[in-house]
């Protein structure tokens, strides 16, 4: 099982409503996040191109972040999902330098934070908040080795990209486009 | 003017009493699935809701955590206006609950107005004050000089106290500062006006034409949905606006319009679809009235003319029109929602559905639904006592299509005037922030030192509250049951508030608060129920529900009394216009001495150095309401002024520096506003996100952040059809140098 989520970028406005149900959700405190937009503009008036997309840790196969963990904190459970374990992190921050996604934070409890994919919610048969909550219905999710979970479906169907492919670590959030 | 909007509520109702004698109601399962049932297990159990952040009212779920605080605010799967899915604000809805700068306690004035003095007062003594001053303006000016405005669940209660007392004066901003012209527009045309939420399938539309309206970015919840389903569908988006909006960019076409000329633009394509014969010719032939003086009206009104007014291209707005046209009927020319813009909105707005008219888009699958409303049994009551003035007795010859009273009209008769032999002497203010409301800040305050009371009803301690003799502190809509929400959808519906958990510091329901009023006033026997519950449960009754169901599942939806949701094939229509047809030509506009076909008529262009103020929303924010919301704050703290990269190198400005603005009228920003350079403004123009720039220091997260783009509209160009109050007639220039001032960050 190869949990991934897709994230289309013709549909996504922009309205961070994944963000706030995420922080909702998850207790995220007030000044941090889980997930976050980004808008990338091209063009010079009017000739212009917008992408907006809803972006969060990538799940990796090959989690930069979880290789560098000191203690083991960080780790893949089963459907690829990574994990920080609280208790286990020592808040050094190597994993947060390790990114190149830019998708953990310190949280102020001294640990440090990012997306599950709402694994407390996927194993009792439900979406991610943020895929719950949009708007859109921008964001499909799902198992990649399921042929007709939505996401595998959509991915077939439709052409997408991943961020930062040079940095070689295989990630499981995929952007429509 | 009855309205087919009426007709359907009255048949619905009746419908509704003899299926609920019968016990046999199509009641629909409240949709949760398995895995969703074992969450609410684990949490302490949900409570039903409908959203007050903004005006769309999704119904929901509140969820507490374990320790009973307020966690999160799920949407109902049932509820049609959200589908199961909240946009931000109403997600962030619980920032309104924990905010720690909330009102806490009922508030007397201490000083003159407009000095932040007040004591804190028990409810008894401010509910006396407030009495004792109406029994004063009563006895000596008539209960008519008393006006209330209100954007809020909590105004309905206000109203029926009004009215009990004797005046009919009942002003919503959502009316002439927000959506009127429409309402007329489309009344005058179709005889009926759009209402809320607005009739459009959009999830079903083949082209989707937007003009100026930033669906996506204004988050009209159960429409940007539908926007998302006709782009999953392959529909064509064609947006009109100077700026390059989010739904710009989702578009096929993208018209960069120069501002205040959407006029021209919409006469050009009526020319290009007549011209070239791609209207609807049975539908215009069976439903419409005037279409042969509409051709001869619009005959010159080429693309070519156009170009030279808009600086569109002829060849794109041919396009255009032929791709609504290869759509048609199932075209939606939208009809916006914020659109009083330059003082021809009704006309313009006019153009819009006759542009619909001509597609036939209007009773046809993928343009305009017709809606049907549930509307419940209202508590009995003695008939409210006659009026003995009235605004539209007051002003006969005044904006004769205005089905409302106007809040900028109250406003304005408040000043004392030797045309007028009187003028109002108190308000009562709910829910609504008028110092941000009401365009022309300086007229607003002029008024507000001319009342003899001013009582203010809020959760927030926003601007208005500032100048209240008397603030009432609302507890939120988490924290209280407030009627039903009954719309006009798809299929009627109707949705319960209950409080999630027991009112915070000393807030209370307006329910209770204007009760409490009408015991002091004598006007009791208005409010025949103690509790709002007993009221509720009495309504769903009779409807063969109860509140306890309700509260169950939150959501009750009814069968349709009609069985079309459009036209049938060829099916006789009556409209309700003079003619009853679909007026092209309007009877009623001519009756009234206006235009009957809307002409275009050029707008003051800014000086040089001045662009052209325009303003518009977040997703997250909803008017200057949510800007104190700790969730909502988070994701957008301030807005900037957008200015175009050419204009920028002009004045040297960069992406993140500060500066004022100043208008034509020497009116300069209270606070610094950050620059945001970028390609998706024209040069033109500037843009703002409005509701910023508190000067209310008691929000504390607000305060000082940003620009309000209300504090720059001091020019305001009145609708003479309706009295809607234009608010992008407004040129501003920059200040850079900021010398000596703190930026608030």
């Amino acid at each position: 099982m190869r949990y991934a989520m897709a994230v289309d970028t013709k549909k996504c406005v922009g309205c961070s409503d994944c963000v706030v149900a995420c922080q909702t959700e998850n207790n995220v405190p007030i000044g941090y996040c889980r997930d976050w937009v980004v808008e990338v503009m091209d063009g010079t008036y009017p000739q212009l191109e917008i992408e907006l997309r809803s972006e969060r840790c990538n799940h990796c196969e090959n989690a930069p972040c979880v290789r560098c963990c000191p203690t083991g904190a960080s780790h893949i459970v089963d459907g690829g999902i990574v994990l920080v374990t609280p208790n286990k992190c020592i808040g050094c921050g190597a994993c947060i330098a390790s990114c190149p996604y830019d998708a953990r934070y310190p949280h102020p409890k001294g640990y440090v934070d990012k997306c599950t994919f709402c694994i407390h919610r996927v194993n009792q048969g439900m979406k991610p908040a943020c895929v719950a909550v949009c708007p859109t219905k921008c964001m499909y999710f799902g198992d990649l080795d399921d042929p007709n979970s939505e996401v595998s479906v959509v991915l077939k169907k439709r052409k997408y990209k991943t961020l930062i492919p040079e940095a070689g670590t295989k990630p499981h959030l995929y952007f429509l486009i | 003017m009855a309205t087919r909007r009426q007709f359907i509520r009255i048949s619905a109702m009746g419908a509704g009493a003899v299926v609920a004698g019968a016990a046999g109601l199509k009641l629909f399962g409240s949709g949760i699935t398995d895995g969703q049932k074992a969450t609410f297990a684990a949490l302490t159990g949900r409570t039903p809701t409908y959203c007050e952040v903004c005006f769309w009212k999704c119904a929901g779920w509140v969820y507490k955590d374990g320790k009973g605080s307020i966690q999160k605010i799920i949407g109902n799967n049932e509820d049609l206006n959200c589908n199961g899915r909240l946009c931000p604000r109403g997600t962030g809805g619980v920032g309104m609950y924990h905010d720690e700068d909330r009102l806490r306690k009922p508030l007397i004035r201490t000083e003159e107005r407009g000095k932040q003095s007040f004591r804190e007062a028990t409810w008894d003594e401010a509910f006396d004050y407030i009495a004792e001053k109406i029994k004063v303006i009563s006895a000596e000016h008539g209960p008519e000089c008393i006006a209330l405005f209100t954007h809020g669940s909590g105004g309905k209660y206000f109203s029926t106290l009004l009215r009990a007392l004797g005046s009919p004066h009942i002003a919503a901003p959502s009316y002439a500062q927000c959506r009127g012209p429409r309402e007329v527009a489309f009344q005058a045309t179709f005889g009926e006006a759009l209402e809320s939420p607005e009739p459009l399938d959009i999830r079903d539309t083949r082209c989707l034409v937007l003009i100026g309206s930033h669906l996506g970015e204004n988050m009209h919840n159960g429409q940007v949905q539908e926007m998302s389903d006709a782009i999953d569908k392959g529909a064509t988006i064609i947006t009109v606006d100077p700026r390059f909006s989010t739904a710009a960019g989702k578009s096929k076409y993208w018209l960069p319009i120069k501002p205040a000329t959407d006029l021209a633009l919409l006469l050009a394509w009526i020319n290009v679809i007549i011209t070239e014969e791609l209207y609807d010719r049975p539908y215009v032939e069976k439903y419409t009235f005037g279409f042969e003086y509409l051709k001869e009206h619009v005959k010159n009104m080429t693309p070519e003319w156009a170009y030279g007014i808009t600086t569109i291209d002829p060849t794109v707005i041919r396009e255009t029109a032929r791709e609504m046209a290869n759509a048609a009927p199932a075209v939606i020319v939208h009809p916006g929602r914020h659109v009083t813009w330059y003082g021809d909105d009704t006309q313009r707005l006019r153009a819009v559905a006759i542009l619909n008219a001509l597609l036939g888009s209007w009773g046809r699958r993928g343009g305009f639904f017709r809606s049907e409303i549930f509307e419940l049994p209202e508590p009995p009551h003695p008939a409210y006592p006659e009026p003995k003035r009235t605004w539209r007795t007051e002003f006969p010859d005044l904006y004769k299509l205005a089905d409302t009273v106007l809040a900028n009209g109250v406003c304005d008769a408040t000043v004392p005037d030797p045309s007028r032999n009187c003028k109002f002497q108190g308000w009562i203010v709910n829910g609504t922030n008028l110092m941000e409301t009401l365009p022309n800040q300086a007229n607003t305050l002029r008024a507000i030192q001319e009342l003899q009371l001013l009582v203010v009803i809020d959760t927030m301690p926003m601007e208005i509250t500032g100048w209240a003799d008397v603030v009432l502190p609302e507890c939120t809509y988490l924290e209280r049951y407030d009627d039903l929400r009954v719309v006009a959808h798809r299929k009627p519906q109707i949705a319960l508030r209950a409080p999630a958990a027991e009112p915070m510091y000393d807030t209370k329901p307006a329910f209770w608060m204007a009760r409490e009023l009408a015991k002091k006033l004598g006007v009791i026997e208005y409010f025949p129920f103690e509790k709002m519950e007993d009221q509720l449960d009495w309504q769903l009754r009779q409807v063969g529900s109860s509140l306890e169901e309700m509260k169950r599942i939150g959501v009750r939806t009814f069968d349709r009394a009609a069985d079309n949701l459009f036209f049938y094939p060829d099916e006789d229509v009556e409209f309700y216009t003079a003619t009853g047809k679909i007026e092209l030509y309007s009877t009623a506009l001519e009756g009234a001495g206006f235009d009957p076909m809307p002409k275009y008529t050029a707008h003051e262009e800014p000086p040089p150095g001045f662009y052209r103020l325009n303003y518009g929303r977040a997703p997250m924010h909803t008017f200057s309401r949510t800007s104190n919301n700790p969730n909502l704050t988070d994701l957008m703290e301030e807005n900037s002024v957008w200015v175009n990269p050419r204009v920028a190198k002009e004045w040297g400005l960069s992406t993140g520096q500060y500066v004022h603005l100043v208008n034509q009228d020497g009116k300069r920003s209270e606070f610094p506003v950050k620059v945001r350079v970028t390609e998706r403004i024209r040069w033109d123009s500037v843009y703002m996100v409005h509701g910023f720039g508190h000067q209310e220091k008691k929000l504390r997260r607000a305060y000082g952040k940003g620009a309000s783009d209300t504090n720059l509209i001091t020019k305001v160009l009145v609708d003479p059809i309706m009295g809607g109050t234009g608010m992008r007639g407004n040129f501003v220039t920059f200040i850079t140098d900021l010398s000596g001032e703190e930026v608030v960050s």
